[in-house]
């Protein structure tokens, strides 16, 4: 997930630029107001990661509640994990995704926090924690599902453990469900099956991401609808199933059947709603983007499920054992206490923990957002514009329809080198 | 760059003439140390890592720092057991020059012409100024939006598809304007004249126009000027020219990335992939192919005009 970031109209760069000078003060309305004076020893958590979770609403909100400023860096998926390997003193607190762990543990530049310290642990949904929904109902965990690899045999360890124990690699922050977006209006037609993306139909109008290791999964997905093939694991693929998979992609590439392939929040958005493509994989919130320019566009829930990621909180290993780690853990604290959950599902992610959220929404967001249910009142974005007017129902319905669906996780392959190779032959076919 | 000093042996003396020699010399060091200095640390010795860490082993999260060749043996893939079919990076590379070369000399033909316009149709320096100056407003966008652009005028429902739709010389909307070699080609060439133009420009001014009045009295048709004395004495201007334009377009992965539908595979695109996966031997591997054959293309223009004798 490069760069799930472009959901705000600020570039990358700006962005930067704004964290350089204060994280808080980057939004056009504060530039107005008076200087603000800091207290003689600020607490300041230096945040590298996605701009998923990198909202200046939730900075400002976080500074106000616990006094600690957060200064975001702001890197793709790939460029985040580049640097936790490459300039491990570069930033304080980590927000990655759970497939990236495979790269990051053994590199042994981050540093596990404590499931004790943190106060809402025990409350943490048990999609992470033991791969359910709390009603109970198993969910699919091909690739690397979280609780996978969610626990360290010690503080210093680098092998994952099975088996809970107090050290965690990542604290459980957000997560979300994808799936393939449309344009209905042009299609104009029922779409039930990850098959439809190489669907000869669609020739010239589809799309996947260039990101190899989640392109391939999306790949095996529509294998799997065609009956082609039923993999052990999509996430892990062998060899020969990766040869077999990659096959079948440059087959649909030969015939011309990609239009583009996307790998920013932006293009994605901009190939749908100029009508470039009619069907690809994308994220949640562009769907949202898309739809609120006054496009037709679903999030469409395809009946072999959902491929899913997850990611959350750890630290750096130059943070261990300084007042910085205290900061952090009360941080990461404050960020599940409610306000920050709220914030995320409002945008169409999950939060971690859904009790704290749900206490910070009202029972009418919570009925659209989580529920399935149909919006009473108008559905406005965080940032106040309408996101859905009343009546709507969310794509793919409730919480537990939609994680209950997963089938596979965004993951890195063993191998992966391979998987690598193969894509640039794909590319160059 | 040593400086030339005229001593004549018969007014100094032997040992005075050699100790001057000497402050001369290390004077003339002197002048040139700092940018050989700035030179060897931000050139020459990250190239020379590149090299080194081109023949490391990897895994998935580290260098190690043992011989292996894998980065190159990996790269050359099949290109032995899949005869006659052509290997990934034969394929690549192929698409790479085709790419670089209609580049090439698309650029070096409007480019030429631009030149030629501004050094020999305008007559006022101020003039050559403003109209050079307005060569350079594609570059006052960062390079991404440039590219953005262009899908609003030549995608499936862009402005060229609907122009030609609702004039009737097409039935439905053309797809090759997009996310083709055409559109790859298209946007290069519009990021890239600009740099052709400026060193033509540059060696047109210089020209003698004496030489060419001369030519002109001498009875010599327009065309016979233009072959005879404008191209021979603009060689420079064209070379330098080139070598910016094809070094861009061989490294480029951005801009055929984009316009290609990231479906048109590049060199720079192979190591993009790569360090992506943080595989970075096998990146450097391929960053030191690929300056292998771009030194190889240029050594090869440089032989055809000796630039430095030019200028």
């Amino acid at each position: 997930m490069t760069d799930r970031s472009k959901k705000t109209s600020i570039s990358r760069r700006s962005l930067l630029k704004g964290a350089a000078g204060a994280a808080g003060l980057a939004g056009a309305g504060t530039l107005l107001s008076a200087p603000y004076v800091h207290a003689a020893d600020p607490k300041v958590l230096r945040y590298l990661g996605t701009a998923v979770n990198e909202g200046d609403e939730i900075s400002k909100k976080c500074l106000a509640d616990t006094g600690i400023k957060i200064e975001y860096i702001t890197a793709t998926t790939d460029d985040v994990t580049k640097r936790v390997i490459t300039q491990p003193n570069s930033f304080d607190v980590l927000d990655t995704e759970y497939f990236s762990l495979k790269k990051l543990v053994p590199s042994g530049n981050i540093f596990p926090l404590d499931a004790r310290k943190i106060k809402e642990f025990d409350n943490i949904t048990p999609v992470f924690t033991k791969g359910e929904l709390p009603n109970g109902k198993k969910i699919g965990g091909q690739g690397t599902a979280p609780w996978k690899v969610l626990y360290l045999d010690g503080p210093n360890s680098k092998t994952f453990s099975a088996t809970p124990t107090e050290y965690v690699t990542l604290i459980p922050t957000v997560y979300n469900a994808d799936t393939l977006g449309i344009r209905p209006d042009l299609i104009k037609r029922p779409i039930n099956s990850w098959a439809e993306l190489l669907n000869p139909e669609f020739k010239g109008k589809a799309s996947i991401l260039n990101i190899p290791s989640i392109g391939i999964m999306d790949a095996a997905l529509v294998v799997e609808a065609t009956g082609q093939y039923k993999y052990a694991d999509k996430g892990n693929m062998t060899k020969a199933e990766i040869d077999l998979t990659m096959k079948v992609l440059t087959e649909a590439k030969k015939a011309g059947q990609f239009r583009a392939f996307w790998k920013d929040f932006n293009e994605s958005v901009n190939l749908m709603a100029s009508g470039e493509t009619v069907i690809q994989s994308m994220w949640s919130p562009a769907v949202t983007k898309v739809r609120s320019m006054g496009i037709a566009c679903t999030f469409q829930p395809l009946k072999e499920g959902y491929r899913s990621w997850a990611s959350g909180f750890c630290v750096s290993k130059a943070v261990a054992g300084g007042p910085k780690l205290d900061w952090a853990y009360e941080f990461v604290n404050w960020y599940l206490s409610g306000w920050a959950g709220a914030y995320l599902n409002r945008q169409g992610y999950y939060s971690a923990v859904l009790s704290t959220a749900k206490a910070n929404m009202t029972e009418d967001e919570w009925g659209y957002w989580m529920e399935g249910k149909p919006a009473k009142s108008d559905i406005k974005a965080p940032d106040g514009t309408l996101m859905e007017k009343a009546g709507a129902v969310r794509d793919g319905g409730s919480y537990e329809d939609r994680m209950g669906n997963v089938v596979c996780w965004n993951a890195v392959m063993d191998e992966n080198d391979y998987m690598v190779r193969k894509w640039n032959e794909f590319i160059a076919a | 760059m040593a400086v030339t000093i005229d001593n004549s042996p018969d007014t100094i003396a032997p040992a005075e003439s050699t100790l001057r020699k000497l402050t001369m010399r290390s004077i003339a060091w002197l002048q040139a140390g700092p940018m050989m200095l700035v030179f060897a640390l931000f050139f020459l010795l990250p190239l020379v890592l590149v090299v080194v860490v081109s023949a490391w082993d990897y895994n998935e999260y580290e260098m190690i720092p043992a011989f292996s060749f894998r980065g190159y043996t990996d790269t050359f893939e099949g290109c032995v057991a899949n005869l006659p079919e052509l290997c990934t990076i034969l394929k690549t590379y192929l698409k790479t020059l085709k790419l670089c070369l209609l580049t090439w000399s698309l650029t070096l033909l409007i480019g030429f012409w631009v030149a030629y316009f501004l050094a020999f149709h305008v007559r006022s320096k101020t003039w050559q100024i403003v109209l050079s100056l307005l060569c350079t407003i594609p570059f006052w966008t960062s390079n991404v939006i440039r590219m953005i652009a262009w899908i609003p005028l030549l995608g499936r429902n862009g402005l060229v598809n609907q122009g030609l739709v609702g004039a009737g010389f097409i039935n439905k909307p053309v797809e090759w304007l997009l996310f083709s070699e055409f559109s790859v080609v298209l946007a290069l060439v519009h990021l890239f004249t600009f740099f052709m133009v400026v060193p033509i420009f540059n060696s047109m001014i210089r020209i003698d126009k004496r030489l060419i009045e001369a030519a002109y009295d001498a009875g010599a048709s327009g065309w016979q000027t233009l072959v005879n004395i404008v191209i021979p004495l603009s060689k420079p201007g064209i070379v330098i020219g080139s070598i910016f334009v094809i070094t861009i377009v061989m490294g480029d992965f951005v801009t055929i990335g984009v316009m290609g539908g990231q479906q048109i595979a590049s060199a720079g695109k192979i190591i993009e992939a790569r360090l992506s996966a943080l595989q970075f031997p096998a990146a450097a591997a391929n960053a030191v192919i690929l300056l292998g054959i771009t030194i190889i293309i240029i050594s090869a223009l440089t032989r055809i005009v000796d630039v430095r004798k030019e200028l």
